[in-house]
């Protein structure tokens, strides 16, 4: 992990900061985490629904991992287990830059399947209203800011891993 | 203790930034703590709910197993009696298709990936059967048919004898090597083909519906029963798996009461109203035409109109009996497959030609009253053929309702859902306590819904919504019709009877035959089961 941009506790303007970024890491692991949980508890679910539903570039990629069952089934592996591990780093601050990292990826394919482009329509209903951003893109730049910054050095099992100075 | 091991300042001072250092390491965990709270009870309230709700209370019993292939118990030669649309289809869930369609159906996985026609067909199982007879009165599907007893790009590779063209059925009925046939002819037509293959020895997979007329289902009965030949009708949906889900449900008593029945028929494209192809190599060269008509009751020269009439054959009386034997049969005998309610005490029904002013005598918009006073019940039937409003199929008991097809199919191909009555005696308790939201479906079934294939066409959906396209055997697509020939084959090698034999398809003949008569002749038609007539 490069740490040429980690905030130490030389660097920090105030604890007012810390604490602010550390509430998002947790706040979206925890986010992350049930996203995973309650797919790994639920015998049906599967990310065909989302994907048949995609539109712009990656809609035939989607189409093509759907028509697969095998494709399909690694790909529900890989957001059942990609979201709860990612979540767990992020809560518990173990790991946490991958944590982000991974997040980010994982968040910035559901928006790249499915953007919220003017002209393109789901079947699915949506739970807001949105043109171009939406909340997945939003909690895309959100990890992308705690993987710039990191805090699980500071507050997290990563200070108990690697020690604060790392 | 203390005393015994004094600390000075410094070691103070590290124990506690020890001490420091670790609770900032572990500062996180009680919000994992409270994540894990949560967690736990959302998952026993969830289980509670479940407890509480169908899922529960269904006794669960395995899926219906794919059967394994009997292919090396004795080889069958079928002989196809109709080779149109249904035909096709029916010898391809046999286990032969034509060059042509083998081409359009890889083709088309190619450029779809979704179009799962070809993997579904050559991943069929080898019923170990040989096309060898073919009759059909058009000679391009005659040809056609022979193309596929040759094809052997098909489950199970080269076939073991390929097909003799027979000009005429009966010709066809006197090969002693050939086994049982396939009747997918127009309805006027089966009885007097399945009756005559019965007494040849020939075992019987018709089409729906069983006959054209009242005497014609009777005649059929008493020769299938006299003969011991196995009839096989061709309601697939015996085969899908939410059927017997639902019929589970119900002998369960689940949905209390049921005293209506609502079953709906919903198409609007000329292709679902048999507004269907006039070949363009039909002429009275190629057709058959005086064979064609032979037992139609009015008879007319061949002529544009005839040929009209041979390719669009379920728009007249003289051929078949329209919305009655094509789709109301479908429904009721799905109904008949759930509720086993039989054949009504009186039927009624009404209806008009309001839509498709084509020449047709058969009516587009058609409703049929049965009524069951024995079981307190009344089945209504509701068709058109110019509107898609997909109104599905509802069991309305008075604890619930369960809605099969149209609009309860939620991803999933011939799912149901059944929704709690807020008036329910049963589920009072439960729905006082909110354990049972009235507003969603206490039970859903989806089959497949891990499984997504694309299925496209309006008239394709439709079919898929009644469960009549794909069934669903351990999570694998496999074509009903494939599931209900082998079930036919099977009741052949093994003895027995298959899911739809002649005890349901007479139910199914006689309610659809009151059910026309009733349109005709604008009466109530009473059945009287101890003379067998209609009164």
């Amino acid at each position: 992990m490069e740490d040429n941009h980690s905030i130490n506790s030389s660097t920090l303007i105030n604890n007012t900061q810390l604490y602010g970024l550390v509430s998002l890491r947790v706040l979206i692991g925890w986010h992350l985490l049930y996203e995973g949980v309650s797919k790994l508890l639920n015998p049906y679910w599967s990310s065909a629904a989302y994907l048949l539903d995609s539109k712009w570039i990656f809609s035939s990629l989607a189409k093509a991992i759907v028509s697969n069952p095998t494709l399909l089934t690694i790909t529900d592996y890989i957001n059942m287990w990609g979201l709860t591990i990612c979540g767990l780093c992020l809560l518990l601050g173990i790991f946490s830059r991958y944590g982000a990292l991974g997040g980010m990826v994982l968040i910035a394919l559901y928006y790249l399947f499915a953007p919220p482009f003017i002209g393109l329509e789901y079947a699915r209903p949506g739970e807001g209203s949105y043109i171009i951003v939406n909340k997945n893109i939003i909690e895309v730049l959100a990890l992308f800011v705690l993987y710039h910054f990191p805090t699980s050095h500071l507050i997290g099992l990563d200070r108990l891993l690697f020690g604060s100075k790392k | 203790m203390k005393e015994l091991q004094p600390m000075n300042d410094e070691s103070k001072n590290n124990q506690e930034i020890k001490r420091r250092e670790f609770l900032k390491s572990l500062a996180t965990i009680p919000v994992f703590g409270l994540f894990l709270v949560n967690l736990w009870i959302k998952i026993r309230g969830d289980a509670q709910k479940r407890k509480n709700l169908m899922l529960d209370l269904i006794q669960d019993k395995e899926p219906p197993a794919i059967i394994s292939s009997l292919s090396d118990s004795k080889h069958l030669n079928i002989g196809v009696i109709g080779y149109g649309g249904r035909g096709s289809h029916l010898v391809r869930g046999v286990g032969f298709a034509t060059k042509g369609w083998i081409d359009y159906a890889y083709n088309a996985s190619k450029e779809n990936s979704l179009h799962k026609a070809y993997a579904t067909f050559m991943g069929q199982d080898d019923l170990n059967c040989s096309l060898v007879g073919v009759c059909d009165l058009f000679d391009v599907n005659a040809d056609l048919a022979l193309d596929a007893s040759q094809n052997d790009i098909r489950p199970g590779g080269k076939p073991k004898n390929t097909a003799v063209r027979y000009k005429h059925y009966s010709e066809m009925l006197k090969q002693d090597h050939i086994d049982a046939v396939i009747v997918a002819t127009p309805d006027h037509w089966h009885s007097r083909i399945t009756i005559d293959a019965a007494k040849a020895g020939k075992h019987v997979y018709c089409e729906k519906g069983l006959t054209r007329t009242f005497d014609e289902a009777i005649d059929v009965y008493d020769t299938m029963k006299k003969t011991g030949m196995i009839l096989q009708l061709g309601h697939q949906n015996r085969q899908v798996e939410a059927n017997d889900k639902a019929k589970q449900i119900i002998d369960q008593g689940l949905l209390g009461p049921v005293n209506l029945v609502e079953l709906t028929t919903n198409r609007n494209s000329p292709w679902g109203a048999w507004v269907w192809t006039i070949h363009k190599d039909g002429n009275q060269k190629t057709i058959d035409w005086d064979t064609f008509q032979e037992p139609s009751p009015n008879k007319i020269p061949f002529s544009q109109e005839a040929l009209k009439r041979f390719f669009r054959w379920r728009c007249w009386y003289d051929y078949g009996t329209g919305l009655s034997g094509d789709l109301f049969s479908h429904d009721y005998d799905q109904l008949n497959q759930i509720i086993g309610m039989g054949i009504p005490k009186y039927a009624s029904s009404s209806g008009g030609i309001y839509f498709y002013k084509d020449g047709r005598d058969v009516p587009d918009v058609w409703h049929v009253t049965l009524e069951y006073p024995d079981r307190d019940m009344t089945v209504l039937y509701s068709a058109t053929l110019s509107s898609n409003n997909s109104r599905g199929n509802r069991v309305m008991g008075h604890d619930a309702t369960m809605i099969l097809g149209g609009q309860s199919n939620a991803g999933g191909v011939g799912g149901f859902r059944v929704v709690a009555d807020r008036e329910s005696t049963q589920y009072r308790e439960r729905i006082e306590k909110g354990i049972i939201n009235t507003k969603y479906p206490i039970y859903n079934y989806s089959p497949g819904s891990k499984q997504i294939d694309g299925v496209t066409s309006a008239t394709s959906q439709y079919f898929a919504n009644k469960g009549l396209l794909y069934a669903y055997r351990d999570g694998k697509r496999v074509d009903p019709t494939h599931l209900h020939i082998k079930d036919w084959l099977d009741a052949i090698r093994e003895g027995g009877q298959p899911k739809c034999n002649v005890d349901v398809a007479f139910e199914e003949a006689v309610t659809c035959a009151m059910a026309t008569e009733s349109y005709l002749t604008g009466r109530r038609v009473e059945w009287d089961p101890v003379k067998r007539r209609l009164i």
